[in-house]
């Protein structure tokens, strides 16, 4: 099995501005094979988004590493796309041209990736919606073109920051669905973070169960009930209950 | 259809009533150099192709201040938008260039008037390119750059304010977004940045036009100026013309609506984003 991401001993402490010093992560271990659908899930101020940001090369780590294929990650770079929790479209081009950004930061030209963006437009099910400009989208179709434009830029690795987190419950399960589709055909490494305990259930290989202060990996959990998962299904009850009783020990 | 109307005439009753009050006002007043008539100004603009106490047809003098204060505009701002993009972007030109904008932001364009006079004297666009002495020389004689510094002046500041607001302020999820998808530094700069702040830059531009335009009546108060409406309105006071000077006064104030009618115009064309999105 191939490691694609793996995180050594990363730890970051940030300085307040009373000077205290908080420990978003402590030593924290982590590798994720290709292909893998991990989920990270804790409570909020676990330092988990932070996590995706280091991974990203958003954020630099106050001590550790991150690597992607055996080599280190410092720069955001293509290879390690991300989908924010909201409003991360570009509000002034339409849909399309938002697809196409990655695309257009390749060089690569106009006609080409605007047939690229189409094609990505189509897969998630908007294909009238070229022109459109974001803020005439309903949250649930801007989050979809998010993830649009992260996959036209056809990266290695996805990062997903609680990607769904600001979507009403029910558009929630269908962009869960959704997503689970566009993984099983385009087969990215996908490394996702949520605070509901659900949506990790739904979608996850493996699950990282992290407890806060200092943001650190409490449990982890190999999931292995088959896909398209039933909510109904025993053993996913089982594991929601389990997942929940250990967040709330905290 | 009465509510559409209604809303028609709505703009068009304050001013009404002013014209009204004036009129009654003029009428107590009994003396054209205290407050002439309504009908005196009126005539003015019946009239606005005369030649006016030697300075020329109305529509020239606006023409002139209209020039006057485009390149003083113009100057202010090829110097507000780079800096101020600069500054919104780098911490490092910001700590540069903050204490002395915060210093000079709160001169009044006036107060320059004696330094630019000093410094400048009466040089104008027609000496600086050493023009040959004629007809253009005098046309062009007419635009001192001691006005055009002071307009640049009026100009600069609510300009570099708002462009580094709008930079400083794009949304860090759209500059990460770009960074994950990316994005060189330069591309970040040009297809991030700028797009993201253009309403922001924009709505400086407008605000610096009105400004470069309200200083126009202290510019023209400098010597050697053949016309202009803000120096109709001086000369014209000098000869007790009050009609003239509110002829004036109220050329400046429509010239100035209008001109900041086009920057809404296009503000709300292209950028109606900006109102959209939280």
């Amino acid at each position: 099995m191939k490691v694609t991401i793996s995180v050594e001993h990363l730890s970051k402490v940030f300085q307040s501005q009373n000077d205290l010093e908080i420990h978003a992560l402590h030593d924290l271990n982590l590798s994720v094979a290709e292909n893998e659908f991990v989920c990270i899930l804790g409570p909020s101020g676990c330092g988990k988004s932070t996590l995706l940001r280091i991974i990203a090369g958003l954020e630099k780590a106050s001590s550790g590493s991150v690597f992607y294929n055996g080599r280190e990650h410092t720069r955001p770079g293509k290879e390690i796309g991300m989908v924010f929790q909201s409003y991360s479209l570009m509000p002034w081009l339409n849909v399309l041209d938002n697809i196409a950004l990655g695309l257009e930061f390749a060089r690569i030209p106009k006609a080409e990736r605007i047939a690229v963006a189409q094609e990505y437009l189509d897969m998630i099910g908007m294909s009238d919606f070229g022109k459109a400009f974001p803020h005439e989208l309903s949250g649930g179709m801007q989050q979809r073109v998010a993830i649009a434009r992260a996959l036209a830029n056809d990266p290695d690795v996805l990062l997903m920051d609680e990607p769904f987190g600001a979507l009403d419950a029910y558009t929630r399960i269908l962009m869960q669905k959704e997503l689970l589709r566009i993984w099983e055909k385009h087969r990215k490494t996908i490394l996702f973070v949520t605070h509901s305990v659900d949506e990790a259930v739904y979608l996850a290989d493996r699950i990282i169960l992290m407890s806060s202060h200092p943001g650190r990996i409490k449990e982890e959990f190999v999931v292995t009930i088959p896909r398209v998962r039933e909510r109904s299904n025993p053993r996913y009850g089982e594991l929601t209950a389990e997942l929940l009783s250990l967040l709330e020990e905290g | 259809m009465h509510k559409k109307f209604l809303a028609l005439i709505m703009p068009f009753i304050i001013p009404a009533l002013l014209l009204i009050f004036w009129q009654y006002a003029a009428y107590q007043a009994q003396n054209v150099a205290v407050l002439p008539p309504v009908g005196r100004v009126l005539e003015n603009f019946l009239h606005a192709t005369d030649n006016f106490i030697g300075l020329g047809s109305i529509p020239r003098n606006i023409g002139v201040s209209l020039i006057r204060v485009l390149s003083g505009y113009t100057a202010g701002v090829l110097i507000a938008v780079p800096l101020g993009v600069l500054m919104g972007y780098s911490k490092t030109i910001q700590r540069l260039f903050e204490t002395f904008i915060s210093i000079f932001k709160p001169i009044p364009p006036l107060a320059w008037q004696p330094l630019a006079l000093a410094i400048f004297g009466v040089s104008s666009i027609a000496t600086v390119f050493n023009m040959p002495f004629g007809q253009q020389y005098v046309f062009w004689g007419n635009f001192k750059i001691a006005m055009i510094f002071m307009i640049g002046m009026g100009s600069f500041f609510p300009v570099i304010a708002s462009v580094m607001f709008g930079v400083q302020n794009v949304r860090q999820t759209l500059i990460d977004s770009a960074r994950v998808l990316g994005a060189s530094e330069k591309d970040i700069f040009f297809k991030i940045l700028i797009p993201a702040a253009a309403p922001n830059i924009i709505n400086g531009l407008r605000m610096g036009l009105a400004i470069g335009w309200a200083c126009l009546v202290g510019a023209e108060m400098l010597p050697g100026s053949l016309a202009g409406v803000g120096y109709l309105i001086t000369h014209a006071y000098e000869l007790a013309r009050t009609d003239l000077v509110i002829t004036g006064m109220i050329c400046i104030g429509v010239v100035g609506a209008l001109l900041d009618s086009i920057f809404r115009v296009i503000g709300n064309r292209y950028f109606s984003w900006e109102s959209k999105t939280r």
